[in-house]
């Protein structure tokens, strides 16, 4: 079914190759991937993250690949047409609406971590990111950046050169989405990916020659720095098995992969939704996955944990988050290097390529949508998102306190709504429409055979896996246990919208989310009137036609 | 750093970089399934209908 829009189309495999791999290289891959490794045991964590690579990961991915190809082919590109197309029911449209909010408004909050990754870039080059020896200075110096302090003080005098990056890599996001998919998104990607590897080549091999760079301290060499990040047996002396017995283990390694992929999160099917029948999904969303994957383990793996280690020790680590880590910690280490200003700009730049790679691809579902549903021109679709997404942006710098609004937003968005579209990904190909029926939808054009042993870890594996992990997840993270009564209570992100301890921006920020739901909802209603019309009208047109051969 | 953690960095690493470096070389030497030329765009960027005698406009 056609609803009459001019058809955009990549321009070639290795440019979607580049653009899918841009969107799942982001900062996850060099900040929150070797903390994960190092804090679980590099050995043990390992084993679980290949083997959620293989059963989780590749599977959806290939599956996402397959159903977006096949979902454009019917003319549809938007993730609410998708599964309009998907799940013959009235009702598919709306489950596609998670694939609008959940790149839509992950963009509100991941565009303003890009500006501090340009903010960073910028203070290294101008050796404005030289505070000294104390993590603490460095911590203080973020807060204020970014306005954790106090709510709404990036806004305010004084205190607001956050908010000129930010809005110069918004800027920059919008004129690059406003080109299209093959001038805009795919240029970009193309030489923007080869220059974030060259980058992460040029810092790793400076990381890796720097010897013993305290002379007080020659057990801090780069061989130490690589065995905290990779020794399988922990500093405790928790064994391998010992490791692999615990769920938590299993919880990250299943949700790094997961979330590093970019798998459910809408922009891969709507990205494979510009390919032709011909075009081959199997060896492109393999080598898309293996870009990612040499992004994370061959890079971020040998680069972000023995580099902090290297100035800090064991104790400089520990307990540092994402944030904590590329934003605390690294410009110490980089300040500490020769050429700092060099190395530190290098490596800052590095993140903020991964951030806009990964930015752009969040754009593009909203705008299909905009596009295919309301039926508006490229110009129109690019202002009314950049409104709505500059609302949101302004709401998240606003509630900056303790980045409670940011925070917020990717706990309910950016991890629970993706879980569920990745759960309703791999049921629609493995169940809906059927494994051998994916299988040969995968296979056309394919230049590589998947192997026939994934057909039951898509049908039966995959789902299983996932809901276990999203069962464990919502155990982990929505109920946990009170250490001190010993009975289940609501966690933290819970606690923060109901009862005593509830914070307003945390209520406010869900009502935000609740507000878009609804508001892509009526639009999704629109344009399923739209569809409806169209499909009727050329069903009518083949049926005159039938009548007059 | 231990033995073990040499084979666990060596294997880890050497397979991403593998697997990594083969897809691009398939990618680069199969011929692909289809494959356009820029004459062959249309990005959506312009809201004026195609000139019919292009080879966008046969589309």
């Amino acid at each position: 079914m056609s609803v009459g829009l001019t058809r955009e189309t990549w321009t070639s495999r290795v440019g979607v190759i580049m653009a899918v791999a841009g969107s799942a290289v982001g900062l996850g891959n060099f900040l929150r991937f070797p903390g994960l490794a190092a804090q679980y045991g590099s050995g043990a964590f390992m084993l679980a993250y290949f083997i959620s690579l293989l059963i989780l990961g590749i599977p959806i991915c290939w599956a996402e690949w397959t159903l977006g190809r096949y979902a454009g082919q019917r003319g549809f590109h938007s993730s609410p047409g998708i599964f309009y197309v998907l799940i013959r029911h009235p009702l598919g449209k709306y489950i596609g609406v998670i694939g609008v909010i959940v790149p839509v408004m992950i963009y509100m909050y991941y565009v303003y971590i890009e500006a501090w990754c340009l903010g960073y870039a910028w203070y290294a080059l101008t050796g404005r990111l030289q505070l000294g020896e104390r993590v603490a200075d460095y911590a203080e110096f973020w807060a204020r950046f970014v306005g954790a302090t106090q709510d709404g003080l990036t806004l305010g005098r004084g205190h607001n050169q956050a908010l000129g990056f930010l809005a110069l890599v918004f800027g920059l996001n919008f004129f690059i989405i406003y080109r299209g998919i093959a001038r805009g998104i795919e240029a970009f990607c193309k030489w923007g990916m080869p220059a974030l590897i060259l980058l992460a080549l040029v810092v790793l091999a400076r990381v890796l020659t720097l010897g013993a760079p305290d002379p007080a301290h020659p057990e801090r060499n780069v061989l130490a720095g690589l065995g905290y990040m990779w020794n399988p047996t922990r500093e405790d002396g928790t064994s391998v098995l010992a490791q692999l017995a615990n769920p938590q283990l299993w919880l990250a390694a299943a949700g790094q992969i997961f979330f590093s992929l970019s798998v459910g999160f809408g922009v891969i099917i709507t990205y494979a939704s510009y390919l032709r029948e011909e075009d081959d999904v199997v060896l492109s969303g393999l080598t898309a996955t293996s870009a990612n994957e040499f992004c994370e383990v061959g890079l971020g793996g040998l680069i972000t944990v023995p580099a902090a280690y290297l100035f800090l020790g064991a104790a400089g680590i520990v307990g540092q988050g994402t944030f904590g880590l590329g934003f605390k910690v690294l410009p110490l280490v980089f300040s500490h290097m020769p050429l700092a200003w060099l190395f530190g700009a290098a490596w800052f730049f590095l993140l903020f390529l991964a951030a806009v790679t990964s930015s752009l691809s969040m754009l593009q579902p909203g705008l299909a949508f905009l596009e295919e549903g309301l039926g508006l021109n490229r110009k129109q679709a690019v202002s009314l998102l950049g409104l709505l997404t500059g609302v949101g942006c302004l709401f998240v710098v606003y509630f900056s306190k303790d980045l409670k609004a940011l925070d917020t937003l990717d706990f309910w968005v950016g991890t629970f709504l993706i879980f569920v579209l990745a759960t309703v990904l791999i049921l629609t190909f493995g169940w809906g429409l059927g494994v051998e029926r994916g299988w040969r939808e995968a296979h056309k054009g394919a230049v590589l055979r998947i192997p026939n042993f994934f057909k039951p870890i898509i049908k039966y594996v995959c789902p299983v896996y996932l809901l276990t992990i999203f069962a464990f997840w919502i155990r982990f993270n929505v109920f946990a246990r009170n250490p001190e009564t010993g009975r289940i209570e609501p966690a933290g992100y819970v606690k923060d919208l109901v009862g005593a301890q509830a914070s307003p921006a945390a209520q406010l920020t869900v009502a935000f989310i609740v507000l878009c739901v609804l508001f892509f909802c009526v639009l999704t209603a629109a344009a399923g009137r739209r569809w409806d019309r169209a499909a009727r009208e050329e069903q009518e047109t083949r049926e005159a036609q039938e009548v007059r051969s | 750093m231990t033995w073990a953690g040499w084979i666990t960095m060596l294997l880890s690493v050497g397979f991403v970089t593998g697997l990594f470096v083969w897809c691009i070389v398939q990618v680069l030497v199969r011929k692909p399934g289809h494959l356009h030329g820029l004459e062959d765009i249309d990005t959506g960027d312009l809201d004026e209908e195609p000139d019919s005698e292009s080879p966008r406009g046969q589309r």
